[in-house]
């Protein structure tokens, strides 16, 4: 069975809200593609690609001191769409600093930058698929979609899952942000999918005397299909 | 069925996180330009390209990733440093596998796609293999152009020219992966 693409949950390419998808939507719709090897298959990352900080955003940028702004864990299970688990697959992301300002050179909001956060990581999930990241909760960002236009409070998520089919690239956001019901990269998605892209607070998570924890499970396309059965 | 976690688009600012050490950013990335080892035998070549908006103006923000599958090659690329915003890859020629024609699968992301954008990137040199792929004749012939890269000869080696147009006239075919 090849799950498709559920458009039930995923956003358009034109939405026009959000400026930038009028002249970088796809017009012509999409040709259905029956798959092949080259959809059945796709990268895989083992430990070797991960550094010893990388999921620890907290210290893997540190110049001269800590990084300033409210520490949190991001952790939560990757499964397929049968609740399998994604094993020892990459996640990569990145985010803000806490005052909401990206390293990136084209980001020139006035807040300052942190020279002792870089705001960029990855992990792999273990054998049950779950995955941990230590960071600094990202502040929110202007930016110049519409007047006055803010984005939440997000970070940023990659994920190749078991073939390039199962690529995901996504936004989490926080539970409450009263800026999610103006964003119209959020609102991009259909009110079915929504919530699956706002976090958990939960104590469960949260570490003593450190850490506030927020949890996002991430469900990727697929049912685990063995890779080389041809259709 | 559990639903599937919506798409987001990668935004202006992935160049730290996914392509750090092409940007000149302090931390690596998993995966480049270059596809393949010294010694991988085959035929070397280049593949270099442009991404173009509705009204023709080039793309300095998209990020592009090939999958080669016969070797099992991944590649990645921003837009954002080659001086005229091209994308470029070096890989060997990809073999032909159960009866298609040589391909890469390509993967296109920037700000402004809520989704990305899957793609397929054929040879101009492999009309014969071409005109059989089963992939290549689901798509209105004429269509099939926009999936073909261009071979020349540039400075000794050979280069597939492969631009990439979101939308108009000459939009590049995406599928439905
Ligand atoms: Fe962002």
């Amino acid at each position: 069975m090849e799950n498709k693409r559920d458009w039930s949950v995923h956003p358009p390419y034109l939405h026009p809200g959000y400026k930038s998808t009028v002249l970088r939507a796809p017009s012509k719709p999409l040709i259905p593609i029956k798959h092949t090897l080259s959809e059945r298959t796709g990268p895989v990352y083992g430990l070797d690609t991960i550094g010893a900080l990388d999921n620890d955003l907290t210290k893997n940028g540190i110049k001269n001191g800590e990084p300033l702004g409210e520490r949190i864990v991001v952790a939560g299970r990757v499964i397929d769409e049968l609740g399998q688990p994604v094993r020892n697959t990459l996640v990569e992301i990145w985010q803000a600093n806490a005052a909401g300002r990206y390293i990136h050179k084209v980001d020139q909001h006035a807040a300052p930058l942190d020279p002792n956060f870089l705001g960029g990581g990855r992990c792999l999930t273990d054998n049950e698929g779950y995955y941990k990241f230590y960071t600094i909760k990202p502040g929110a960002y202007p930016w110049g979609n519409h007047p006055n236009a803010w984005r939440p409070n997000h970070i940023h998520l990659s994920l190749f899952g078991n073939n390039i089919s199962s690529r995901l690239v996504t936004q989490m956001y926080f539970p409450g942000d009263p800026l999610l019901q103006y964003d119209p990269i959020f609102l991009g998605v259909p009110p079915k999918g929504r919530e699956l892209l706002i976090s958990k607070f939960t104590l469960d998570l949260t570490e003593p005397s450190f850490a506030l924890g927020y949890e996002f499970n991430i469900v990727l396309r697929g049912n685990n299909e063995t890779p080389f059965e041809n259709k | 069925m559990a639903l599937q976690t919506p798409s987001q688009t990668v935004g202006p600012y992935f160049a730290y996180g996914l392509t750090a050490a092409q940007y000149g950013y302090d931390f690596d990335q998993i995966a480049n330009d270059v596809l393949v080892g010294d010694d991988m035998p085959g035929d070397r070549i280049h593949i270099v390209g442009r991404v173009f908006d509705g009204e023709n103006n080039l793309i300095p923000d998209a990020m592009i990733e090939v999958w080669q599958s016969d070797i099992k090659a991944f590649g990645r690329m921003g837009t954002g440093t080659d001086p005229k915003n091209r994308f470029h890859f070096e890989t060997v020629k990809p073999q032909s596998l159960d009866g298609q024609a040589p391909h890469l699968a390509i993967i296109v992301l920037m700000r402004g796609l809520l989704v990305h954008a899957y793609s397929r990137i054929y040879f101009s040199d492999e009309a014969a293999t071409n005109a059989q792929d089963v992939v290549l004749n689901s798509v209105p012939q004429e269509r099939r152009h926009t999936l073909i890269a261009q071979r020349h000869q540039v400075n000794g080696h050979t280069e597939y020219h492969f631009d990439i147009y979101m939308q108009g006239e000459l939009e590049t075919v995406f599928f439905d992966v």
